[in-house]
C-alpha cells in the first residue's frame, strides 16, 4: 500500500467547533481557508518562471514555437533563464541595435549571448 | 470565405485557403441572451433565450410543431473528438443547427506531455492535436456557422499539460473562447510536477483573462476517478475552491470562472439523495462563480438509452439548482469516440429536457427543512474540515504528497488509497526557476514579478510597449507555421477520400468522411455470450468489414439478447443514378381545416374482404393518430371484413363523398381484385361519378391500384394527412 492515512469517519467529533457557526460564518471560514491554501501557491508563481512561461513570452514577442523552444533551452544551458528569456532577446536587440527578431535569430545561431551584460546581481 | 446556403456543404478547401492570414473577428466568451417571457408558437417560455435564425428542432418539433425550436438560456456544449479537424467542422455545423453554442474540441491523447506547441494538421487519437492551424481553421469555420444560425458560438479546448502558457497564448491570439484550465488536473491525473503546474497556471490564467476566455475547471475528473464517486463530494467542493480562488487572485473575473460540476451518483442508487444536496451545497459555497453542469460519466455503459436517461436526470439537477453551461456527453461515449449522430442526439436531449422543465422553479422549490438542508450542511462542514486539515498538513503541496486527494473515503473518513504525488517528482520536476531581481518580460498579460522599470518606469503598466507591442497588440507579428509533417497532414487525408468530397458519390459515415461505418441492431433468441459470437457471424455474412459488438444486453438468460454491432461497408452510391420520386404535396393543418370547414366532407370506411386488420385504417381515421377526423372529416366506420356491397350501399345511403377501403391481405392479388369490385359495383349502381374510391394497405402501390379503376391507392407510410389532402384536392 501507499502508506497514506487510514481513518474511520470521525465527522461528529471533528465538527464540534463548527456546530454553532451560522451558514454565513461557515462559508466565510471555508473561503478564508481556501485563501490560506492558495496564497502560497500564488507567491511561488509570482517569483518563479518555467520553460513554458518563457516560451509563451517569446511567442508573444513574435517568435514561432520552433524558435522559442531552442532559445529557452539555450538560456537554461547558460544559467540565464532567471533573467527572463524575453529579456535576454530584448537586451541583445538593444545592445546590438537589432530588431527583436533579428536578435533572437542571431541568438539561435549561438551569437550575441557572450556579450550580454547584466549590471544587477544574478540572484536576488 | 464563401457564404454557403443551407443546401450547400462547406468546402474544407475554402477554409484552408488563405488561412495564414486569417484573424479572429472577436474574442471572449458569449453567453446566451435571456429573453424573459419569450412567446413562440403561442406558448410563453420563462427560461429561454433568443431563437435561432436557422436551426432544427427536436423530432417532435419537426413532426408536430412546425419546427418550433425554443433555445434554453443555458449554453449547450457538444464535445467533438474525431481526431480529424476537417471532419469535425461538418459536425460543428450540424451541432450548431441543433442548438450547441459551445464547441469543445478534445485534444489528442498525450498532448499534455508534449513540451511545446504542436504545429500543422496531424491526425489525432480521441481528439485532435491542438495546433494553431487547426484551431484557426475551426474558428474561421465557426465565424461562418455562427452567422448562419444567428448566434455566437464559443470554441473551446484545453490549456493544460507542460505547455499551458504557450497554448494559452496561441488561444488568445486565435480567438478561442473557452478552455479547461486547472493545475490540479495536471498534478493528479497527468503526474506533471505540482510546482510547475501551479506556476504555469498563473501565467495561463492571466493570458486567458486578457483574451476574456471562460475557464472550466477539472474537478469533475475526481468524480470520474474515485472508487465511489459520491464519497468524494467534500473534496470536489475543495478542488473547485482552490482553482477558482487561485484564478480570481490571479486576476480572472468571476463570471469567467466556471466550475465543472457533476452529479456524483446514478441509479440504481437513490441518486437524487446524493446529487441534489451536493448541488445545493456547492452552489451555497461557490455560487458567485458560473456553473458548468457536466454529465456523470463514471457510471456510463455501452447502453445509449441508459446514458441518455442519466443525462436527462442530471439536467433535472441543473434546473432545480442552477447551471450556466449545460454539457452533453454523447450517449455513445461509453463505447467509442462520439459519432456525428450522437452529438446531435445529445444536443437534442439537452434542448428537449431544458425546455420541458422551463419555469420549473416557479412551481416547485428546494425544501428548507428536513433531509436536504441537513445533508447540505453536513457536506459543507466536511469540506471546511478538509481544508482545515490541508492547512494543518502544511498546505496544498504537502497535502497532495500525503495522498489527500481522490481518497475513496468520504472525508474525514480516509481509506489510504488517494492519488499522491511527490513535490519534487513528476514530469517537469526541476524546471521551475527563481526570477532574478532584474527578471523582465516585455509582453502583455504576464503574471508576477516583472522588472520593467529598469528600462522604462513609464512602461510598467504596459510592458509590451518596450518592443512596440507584442502579438496581442500587433497580431501581424504572429509567425504562422503551416505543416511540419509531409505524410501526416490534411492535404494527404483529403486525397484519400477525395472522390467523396463535395461530389455526387456518397458513402455511409459515422465520424470521418466515407469511413463506411454502420451499425446493425439485432435481437437474438439466445444467451448473451452466444449472441455476441452469433452476431459477429451474422455481420460477417452481411459483408460487414471488421464487425465488432459495441453493446450487448441480456433480456433473459436464455430467451434473448439485444446486440449492436458496428462494422464497415465498402458501399457507395452515385447520386446521379438514384431515382427519387417527387414529394407528394401535403396541405397544412390550417389549409385542411379551412377547406373542410367551408365545404364539409363525409366518408364511409371499412376493411374489406375477409380481412380483420384494422390498425392501419384506424390510424388514418382516428383523430388521436393524426387521422382525417382531425380536420373535421365525418367518418362512418363500418368495421372489419365488411362485404363490398354493404360498403357501397352505405356510401349511397349516407350520401358520402368517398369510400375508404383498407385491404392488407395480398395473397393472389386479392387486394387489387377487391378494389376492382368496388369500382365495378359503383359503376353498376350509377354512383361512380359522385364517389371517390380510396384504398390502402401495406402492400398497396398507387400505380397498380389506379389501374383497377379506383381513384387512389395508399401504401406503407401513408397517414391521415395524405388521405385528407387527396380528398380535398380531388373531391367531386
Amino acid at each position: 500500500m501507499k502508506g497514506y492515512l487510514k481513518r474511520e469517519d470521525d465527522f461528529q467529533e471533528r465538527r464540534k467547533h463548527l456546530v454553532n457557526l451560522s451558514d454565513e460564518e461557515l462559508k466565510a471560514r471555508f473561503w478564508d481557508l481556501a485563501g490560506a491554501a492558495v496564497d502560497p501557491l500564488l507567491e511561488i508563481a509570482r517569483t518563479h518562471t518555467t520553460p513554458s512561461i518563457e516560451r509563451s513570452i517569446l511567442l508573444r514577442m513574435g517568435f514561432s514555437s520552433l524558435e522559442a523552444k531552442p532559445l529557452v533551452e539555450m538560456a537554461i544551458d547558460r544559467g540565464l533563464i532567471g533573467k527572463g528569456v524575453g529579456h535576454l532577446v530584448y537586451k541583445a536587440s538593444k545592445q546590438n541595435n537589432l530588431s527583436i527578431r533579428e536578435a533572437g535569430l542571431a541568438m539561435l545561431e549561438g551569437r550575441l549571448w557572450d556579450a550580454l551584460k547584466f549590471t544587477q546581481e544574478a540572484q536576488r | 470565405m464563401k457564404n454557403y446556403k443551407p443546401t450547400e456543404k462547406i468546402d474544407i478547401r475554402d477554409i484552408l485557403d488563405n488561412i495564414e492570414n486569417y484573424r479572429p473577428r472577436r474574442r471572449g466568451w458569449a453567453w446566451r441572451k435571456s429573453v424573459p417571457d419569450l412567446e413562440m408558437g403561442g406558448h410563453y417560455f420563462s427560461d429561454c433565450s433568443a431563437p435561432l435564425k436557422n436551426g432544427i428542432g427536436i423530432p417532435s418539433a419537426v413532426s408536430y410543431f412546425e419546427n418550433l425550436d425554443p433555445q434554453p438560456v443555458e449554453s449547450i456544449t457538444t464535445e467533438i473528438a474525431s481526431g480529424r479537424f476537417e471532419d469535425d467542422i461538418r459536425r460543428m455545423r450540424m451541432s450548431a443547427w441543433h442548438g450547441a453554442d459551445h464547441i469543445m474540441v478534445i485534444r489528442t491523447a498525450g498532448q499534455s506531455h508534449f513540451d511545446g506547441l504542436i504545429e500543422g494538421t496531424p491526425q489525432g487519437i480521441g481528439g485532435i492535436p491542438i495546433t494553431r492551424k487547426q484551431v484557426r481553421c475551426h474558428r474561421k469555420a465557426l465565424d461562418f456557422i455562427e452567422d448562419e444560425v444567428g448566434r455566437s458560438i464559443n470554441y473551446h479546448s484545453y490549456i493544460s499539460g507542460v505547455a499551458g502558457p504557450e497554448i494559452a497564448v496561441m488561444f488568445a491570439e486565435e480567438g478561442v473562447n473557452g478552455a479547461h484550465q486547472d493545475p490540479q488536473y495536471n498534478v493528479l491525473y497527468r503526474n506533471i510536477n505540482m510546482i510547475r503546474s501551479f506556476v504555469d497556471a498563473a501565467e495561463s490564467k492571466v493570458i486567458m483573462t486578457w483574451a476574456d476566455i471562460a475557464q472550466i475547471d477539472g474537478a469533475h475528473n475526481a468524480n470520474a476517478t474515485a472508487r465511489d464517486a459520491w464519497k468524494v463530494m467534500p473534496e470536489l467542493i475543495v478542488q473547485h475552491s482552490i482553482n477558482a480562488l487561485f484564478s480570481e487572485k490571479a486576476g480572472m473575473k468571476k463570471e469567467n470562472i466556471c466550475l465543472s460540476t457533476v452529479p456524483p451518483s446514478t441509479a440504481p442508487v437513490p441518486a437524487f439523495k446524493y446529487d441534489l444536496p451536493y448541488a445545493v451545497a456547492l452552489r451555497d459555497f461557490c455560487g458567485e462563480y458560473k456553473m458548468r453542469a457536466q454529465q456523470n460519466t463514471k457510471y456510463i455503459t455501452s447502453s445509449s438509452r441508459e446514458a441518455t436517461v442519466t443525462h436527462v436526470l442530471n439536467m433535472m439537477i441543473s434546473k432545480l439548482t442552477h447551471a450556466d453551461i449545460q454539457s452533453t456527453i454523447t450517449p455513445d461515449e461509453g463505447r467509442n469516440v462520439p459519432w456525428h449522430i450522437y452529438n446531435i442526439e445529445a444536443c437534442d436531449t439537452a434542448k428537449q429536457t431544458l425546455v420541458a422543465l422551463d419555469g420549473i422553479l416557479d412551481m416547485v422549490g428546494i425544501k428548507e427543512d428536513g433531509y436536504l438542508p441537513r445533508e447540505v450542511r453536513e457536506l459543507k462542514e466536511r469540506a471546511v474540515l478538509y481544508l482545515e486539515e490541508l492547512i494543518e498538513a502544511g498546505g496544498y503541496f504537502e497535502a497532495v504528497e500525503k495522498g489527500f486527494f481522490v481518497d475513496s473515503g468520504k472525508y474525514p473518513e480516509r481509506n489510504g488509497d488517494g492519488i499522491g504525488r511527490k513535490i519534487d517528482g513528476g514530469i517537469g520536476a526541476g524546471t521551475v526557476f527563481k526570477r532574478d531581481a532584474d527578471y523582465m518580460a516585455p509582453v502583455t498579460a504576464h503574471f508576477g514579478y516583472n522588472n520593467v522599470a529598469q528600462y522604462d518606469p513609464g512602461a510598467v503598466s504596459s510592458p509590451a510597449s518596450l518592443i512596440d507591442g507584442c502579438t496581442f497588440e500587433k497580431p501581424e507579428k504572429i509567425i504562422f507555421i503551416d505543416e511540419l509533417d509531409e505524410s501526416d497532414n490534411v492535404n494527404v487525408r483529403m486525397k484519400e477520400a477525395d472522390q467523396y468530397r463535395n461530389s455526387r458519390l456518397i458513402k455511409p459515415e459515422m465520424e470521418w468522411l466515407a469511413d463506411g461505418t454502420v451499425v446493425l441492431e439485432i435481437f437474438l433468441p439466445t444467451d448473451k455470450k452466444t449472441a455476441e459470437f452469433a452476431a459477429i457471424e451474422i455481420a460477417a455474412k452481411m459483408n460487414m468489414i471488421d464487425p465488432e459488438v459495441i453493446h450487448a444486453e441480456m433480456l433473459h438468460p436464455s430467451e434473448g439478447t439485444r446486440i449492436q454491432v458496428k462494422g464497415k461497408v465498402d458501399i457507395s452510391v452515385d447520386l446521379d443514378t438514384l431515382k427519387i420520386p417527387d414529394e407528394p404535396v401535403i396541405l397544412t393543418d390550417e389549409e385542411l381545416w379551412a377547406a373542410i370547414d367551408k365545404n364539409p366532407l363525409k366518408v364511409v370506411a371499412a376493411t374489406i374482404g375477409e380481412d380483420e386488420h384494422s390498425v392501419g385504417l384506424r390510424e388514418v381515421i382516428d383523430i388521436k393518430h393524426g387521422g382525417i377526423e382531425k380536420w373535421g372529416i365525418e367518418v362512418e366506420y363500418l368495421g372489419t371484413s365488411c362485404p363490398i356491397e354493404k360498403l357501397v350501399d352505405a356510401a349511397i345511403e349516407t350520401n358520402a363523398d368517398a369510400i375508404l377501403a383498407s385491404t392488407i391481405i395480398s395473397h393472389d392479388d386479392i387486394h387489387y381484385k377487391n378494389m376492382k369490385k368496388i369500382h365495378d359495383l359503383c359503376v353498376e349502381k350509377g354512383v361512380r361519378e359522385k364517389l371517390l374510391i380510396l384504398c390502402g394497405g401495406t402492400q398497396v402501390i398507387n400505380e397498380l391500384a389506379v389501374k383497377t379503376g379506383i381513384d387512389a391507392g395508399f401504401g406503407r407510410g401513408s397517414r391521415g394527412k395524405h388521405v385528407a389532402t387527396f380528398l380535398v384536392k380531388n373531391r367531386k
